[in-house]
């Protein structure tokens, strides 16, 4: 372990964990991805963000030599991923979409093969997987085969695996995705501690209050380009704050409702007119106490109030200019919280 | 752990991952018996039926033709089941666990020879079984127990190596079931048209053309030679010669074919 640890470091002060150039594949006459660069600062969160097809896991894939780029390169940690394949290999952990471990195998059978495959012996193997199952919180499960297994939990099992090396990269292809909140916390926290050890982890989503619960930096992948990058509050930024829903009970109460938001929140409102929806820019989230008190004083009945967060559509439609495409959009997650 | 990054997987290593990934089949075939099915029942069932049917016709009775047929049943059955490597290696290859074995620093070929090795239980199963069959039926091989055992690790080893060519099948094939599509056409024509189950001797030329180059001929040959009279001749060698080309041919192809695919 201490060699690990010592690899680490060494690794830690090459600046860059990885650094892409020109990336692009294609299958068939679909540019899958189209051009992609992306450099990642060794010892921090990247995210990917875009659309499902929008190319986040050819690009990982890529970069973890499960698949051939047709042009462009990259380097992890500086070692080419063409030409050193095998090194990168010994330097990079990859936890897939969909849970890459043995169906047909036990929690336990996974991670004592996967050990002995990256050269632990017999009993360290044993106490490898004993020690990553209890730190993952799977070690009641361990001995039961994994087709009885839930999606959390095979998720943990996939990272499990992914970490038995303690790789110095560690590529994380939508791992919250189909998970339920408190798994999904639990992953959030368990990604923060690898980072706390000093790995790199690179991991794509199309959440965006993903990237900004992780990730120091991000790309937004679209299309298979990379269509902004910069920090989360940079993006954040671009794309402007959060916005203002109610609905009211009584319709013909719109107009003054209209006049009592845009007088206290001091913003131009919009109407949706067919189902009587107001929407309003929001800065000043103290403000909607005084809004909330001079709706009751005028006596109109709300319905419905929400704030919510820039969703990834409304992203898309800042930094491209275009909405999700239709036949994308069932995918993408609105993230709302109601008051 | 490792202390220092390698350029390339040593030998040693290569090994120890085949033999891990071997011990991953094993794995597999204990958590999974029925699909052991196979193995088990065709051996009992193909040489009940042979035997019964051919047995009068080809050698006069039964008891004539059990030296004749058991060896080529034998052969059939193991080389049959080898099918069954390249079918299963295509399944296991869609499921996301491949990625993870790509992802790994390990030999590249280790995922394939293991799974290869693995099945050689299955091929173990078959032998047994088959001669099992054949004591049961009153087959009594006049080369001894020691010739059996030799003849079945021949089989073994031959049909070991003729799995390298259907992992390939496997490994360049888009499903399952037309890796098993192709291998039986290639196979079904080599055993059949062999002498396996009836003497070259009544065949029209032609056919007898054929039936002596078709390694499968020579390999039961070799069978028959060890069991029924402790004799090591040269069909031993030419199987053995032929398993080897065989998968030095296969063994690289499939390996490059395996690390193209995505």
């Amino acid at each position: 372990m201490g060699n690990v640890n010592r690899m680490k470091n060494s690794l830690a002060n090459s600046e860059w964990a990885i650094e892409a150039r020109g990336l692009i594949k294609h299958f068939g006459d679909n540019r899958a991805v189209d051009g992609v660069d992306l450099n990642v600062r060794a010892g921090t969160i990247y995210g990917v963000l875009g659309p499902n097809g929008a190319g986040k896991t050819t690009t990982i894939r890529m970069l973890a030599t499960l698949l051939r780029a047709d042009a462009g390169s990259a380097r992890i940690f500086g070692y080419d991923i063409v030409k050193d394949p095998h090194i990168v290999r010994q330097l990079i952990g990859v936890t897939g979409q969909y849970a890459s471990v043995d169906e047909s195998l036990s929690a336990t059978e996974n991670l004592i093969i996967f050990s002995r495959l990256l050269g632990l012996g017999r009993t360290e193997a044993r106490n490898k997987a004993a020690e990553l199952l209890e730190e993952f919180g799977l070690s009641e499960a361990a001995k039961r085969p994994l087709k009885n297994f839930s999606g959390g939990m095979r998720r943990r099992l996939d990272l499990a695996a992914s970490l038995i090396a303690q790789p110095p990269l560690i590529f994380l292809d939508e791992p919250t995705t189909g998970l339920d909140p408190r798994t999904r916390n639990q992953m959030w926290d368990t990604i923060r501690r690898l980072v706390d050890t000093g790995s790199t982890v690179l991991l794509t989503t199309q959440y965006l209050q993903e990237v900004d619960e992780l990730a120091d930096r991000l790309a937004v992948i679209d299309h298979g380009r990379v269509v902004a990058e910069g920090t989360v509050d940079e993006l954040k930024a671009s794309v402007g704050t959060s916005s203002l829903h109610l609905n009211i009970q009584n319709p013909q109460e719109i107009i003054v409702a209209r006049e009592i938001i845009e007088q206290i929140l001091k913003v131009k409102t919009t109407v949706t007119q067919d189902i009587g929806k107001i929407t309003a820019p929001m800065s000043n989230v103290d403000a909607v106490t005084d809004l909330l008190i001079a709706l009751r004083q005028k006596g109109i009945q709300l319905d419905e109030f929400s704030v919510q967060k820039p969703t990834l559509d409304e992203v898309f439609l800042t930094i491209t200019g275009e909405n999700v495409p239709q036949d994308l959009k069932g995918s993408v997650q609105v993230e709302g919280e109601r008051v | 752990m490792k202390s220092q990054l390698l350029n390339k997987p040593s030998f040693n290593q290569s090994l120890r991952n085949s033999l891990t990934m071997a011990y991953r089949g094993v794995l597999k075939i204990r958590r999974t018996p029925e699909q052991l099915f196979d193995v088990t029942l065709q051996p009992i069932i193909f040489t009940l039926m042979f035997t019964y049917i051919f047995g009068g016709a080809i050698s006069g009775n039964v008891q004539n033709y059990l030296p004749v047929i058991i060896p080529g049943i034998l052969v059939q059955t193991v080389i049959t089941t080898s099918i069954v490597t390249g079918v299963q290696l295509r399944e296991d290859m869609d499921k996301g666990v491949f990625d993870r074995f790509k992802s790994l620093p390990i030999a590249r070929i280790a995922p394939l020879a293991g799974a290869l090795l693995a099945d050689t239980i299955r091929y173990t199963i078959a032998t047994v079984l088959t001669f099992t069959m054949g004591y049961i039926m009153g087959y009594r091989p006049e080369g001894g127990l020691g010739y059996v055992v030799l003849a079945g690790l021949l089989v073994i080893v031959c049909a070991w190596a003729i799995s390298w060519i259907f992992a390939f099948f496997g490994v360049i094939a888009r499903t399952a079931s037309s890796v098993q599509g192709i291998s039986m056409l290639v196979l079904f024509p080599l055993t059949f048209l062999s002498n396996a189950f009836v003497p070259a001797e009544t065949l029209p030329n032609f056919l007898q053309w054929f039936v002596k180059i078709n390694p499968i001929s020579h390999l039961v040959t070799a069978v028959r030679e060890l069991t029924n009279s402790g004799a090591i001749g040269w069909d031993l060698s030419a199987s053995l010669i032929g398993a080897a080309i065989v998968v030095i041919i296969f063994a690289p192809l499939t390996v490059r074919a395996y690390m193209r695919r995505t």
